[in-house]
């Protein structure tokens, strides 16, 4: 059957392209009345970092298994690496995928050696021997090419479990959690080999519980529970959901606020937060953030500080997911 | 083969094997029980009289005849048991299913790791009864029965036809098995139905000639062949990874569902 051999280099390069890496549309997947993801649809381009976020449950690995062909899609089409998603070209599409999950799944009575040969067999690889050194290399890991599985602490068997996925060269780069459980050490080597498989064009589908990791890794990112909620870069996905705001902290409560914080000053609203402390609601901080300094001086206060306040990535989600009405359920 | 890749195929049969070498639970039952199943070989060709006539001795060659055929049929089931659900225990299901391999070449490479040596361990078990039947048997017929014809070829036949059919329900039973003790206990259990065709022919009450061992060779192939298709068809993605098959899928134009509107999409 020809949709299950392993693609020429031809087919390769042209499977390979500038179209889109993931080009998912409408995606449903239930499990009788049960629905793991619903309505599902974004595009990832080549070479970018996508970080896929939800909370437990949310359907981020259900999604992940639908796309690398472990599971059929109740509804919906999806394009993954140029190939449309089918049954018939499930092979087709995991020769040009890699899968990490969340347990990397090494075979523990195997050599490292040993398990990157099983899946350099399974690939197909042409110079396996090389392509396996080449993946230990990348991920430090030559040293201990002998050692069995099982003697290895989880954060080496993530490696490998990292170096298995980058053995057969895919076109998208499927990783489930790939820092859970590692120390902050492991973890930075981690996201290090990931900001290097962004320079190398790989396209990675990063799952991830850490929002910190998403947000610094992450070209874009949808946040995902059940339904998708939002799809963008951090930073433009914050702006959307919080204007920006600046701190003001006066040694002294002002006695009249509203006589600096004016609409003049460019601020749009305020709160006080705290004895001393005003949180201004406004449209550009870099211009506003001087005028307001020139007019608390001018009115006589002693300024503490004023900072730019920056909702972080895990603001965003967690106001999405909170303001979704699947989050009650 | 057609559709099959042998270098995926091969990738397989070689990881079984590797890993059954370290298994001490699966090397330990490859070197104990054929052992234990050569007792009752080794009481017939010592204890025999030669006073016993042929027809009665060869009566007793033929429980010999059936035990030998135990080991190709209970062994390989005890190992195959483990294939799926061992998989799934160590978290290396997702792995192995995530990459190009297709079913035939998982299913094939993992009946061929246990099916090599079982038929091999059978073989040489059969040589070694003959070979102290001749040399130390009382009884000149236990001998003559057992190195004659029909024996060796039902002895070349049945065995690796019982290990493929061993191995089948062993799989079969591996994927829906979410215990590894519960597998291989059943699995050694389902092993043995097809031996009852083989006692047919070990007790006499089918006479033993060069045409029955043919004839009962193709009955086993043909119920290896139907078990297969069942163990081809229970071995589907999409249940093995969630415990659930998969459902028709049907295609939605995009229009067809909520619209993306509630989706707060920007663009980078």
């Amino acid at each position: 059957m020809p949709n299950d051999a392993a693609p020429s280099d031809g087919e390769r390069q042209l499977s390979g392209g500038t179209s889109p890496a993931l080009v998912v549309s409408h995606l449903t997947k239930r499990f009788g009345d049960r629905s793991a993801f619903e309505d599902v649809s974004f595009e990832v381009a080549r070479g970018e970092v996508f970080g896929f976020l939800g909370p437990n449950g949310a359907g981020k690995t259900t999604t992940v298994r639908t796309l690398g062909t472990l599971i059929a899609p109740t509804s919906g089409s999806a394009v993954v690496a140029g190939i449309p998603l089918s049954a018939a070209t499930g092979a087709e599409i995991r020769q040009l995928i890699s899968i990490m999950p969340e347990n990397p799944g090494l075979y523990v009575r195997l050599t490292v050696q040993e398990n990157l040969e099983l899946f350099a067999g399974l690939y197909s690889l042409p110079s396996p021997a090389a392509r396996i050194a080449a993946a230990l290399e990348t991920v430090n890991m030559a040293a201990r090419a002998r050692d069995l599985c099982g003697r290895l602490s989880k954060g080496l068997r993530q490696r490998v479990g990292l170096a298995r996925a980058l053995l057969s060269d895919p076109v998208v780069m499927f990783l489930d959690e790939p820092t859970s459980g590692l120390d902050p050490v492991a973890s930075r080597d981690v996201h290090d080999l990931i900001a290097s498989l962004r320079e190398r064009g790989v396209t990675v589908f990063l799952t991830t519980h850490r929002l910190e990791e998403a947000e610094r890794l992450c070209d874009r990112v949808a946040i995902l529970n059940t339904r998708l909620l939002a799809v963008g870069p951090p930073e433009q996905l914050r702006m959307q959901l919080f204007r920006s705001s600046l701190v003001v902290e006066t040694a002294v409560r002002l006695p009249a606020p509203e006589t600096v914080f004016t609409r003049d000053m460019g601020v749009d609203k305020w709160i006080t937060e705290g004895d001393a402390t005003y949180v201004l609601t406004v449209a550009d901080p870099r211009m506003t953030a001087p005028r307001v300094n020139r007019a608390l001086v001018a009115a006589g206060a002693d300024v503490v500080s004023i900072a730019v306040s920056h909702h972080s990535l895990e603001d965003v989600y967690l106001q999405l997911v909170d303001e979704d009405p699947e989050a009650g359920r | 083969m057609i559709g099959l890749d042998l270098g995926r195929l091969g990738a397989v049969a070689r990881k079984e094997m590797r890993e059954y070498r370290r298994t001490p639970f699966i090397v330990g039952a490859m070197l104990v029980l054929p052992f234990i199943f050569l007792i009752n070989p080794a009481i017939v060709i010592f204890v025999l009289s030669a006073a016993i006539k042929p027809a009665a001795a060869a009566r007793d060659v033929g429980s010999t005849f059936l035990v030998l055929l135990v080991v190709p049929a209970v062994i390989p089931a005890t190992i195959a048991a483990y294939s799926v659900v061992g998989e799934r225990d160590q978290g290396t299901l997702e792995p192995l299913l995530s990459t190009p391999v297709r079913r035939g070449e998982i299913l094939i490479g993992k009946a061929l790791a246990p099916v090599i040596p079982s038929v091999g361990i059978a073989y040489l078990l059969f040589a070694l009864v003959v070979i102290l039947a001749h040399f130390f048997a009382q009884n000149p017929a236990v001998a003559a029965t057992l190195s004659d014809g029909p024996h060796v070829l039902a002895q070349a036949l049945f065995a690796p036809l019982l290990a493929v059919w061993s191995i089948g329900v062993g799989t079969a039973i591996s994927t829906r098995a979410s215990d590894v003790r519960v597998a291989q206990q059943l699995g050694t259990l389902a092993s043995l139905p097809p031996l009852a065709v083989t006692a047919l022919v070990s007790f006499q009450i089918v006479p033993l000639g060069v045409w029955t061992a043919v004839g009962f060779g193709l009955g086993l192939l043909v119920i290896d062949i139907a078990m297969w298709r069942v163990v081809a068809a229970m071995f589907d993605r999409e249940r093995l990874i969630t415990g659930s098959r998969a459902v028709k899928t049907t295609g939605v134009s995009p229009g067809d569902s909520v619209g993306p509107g509630q989706v707060r999409r920007i663009q980078a």
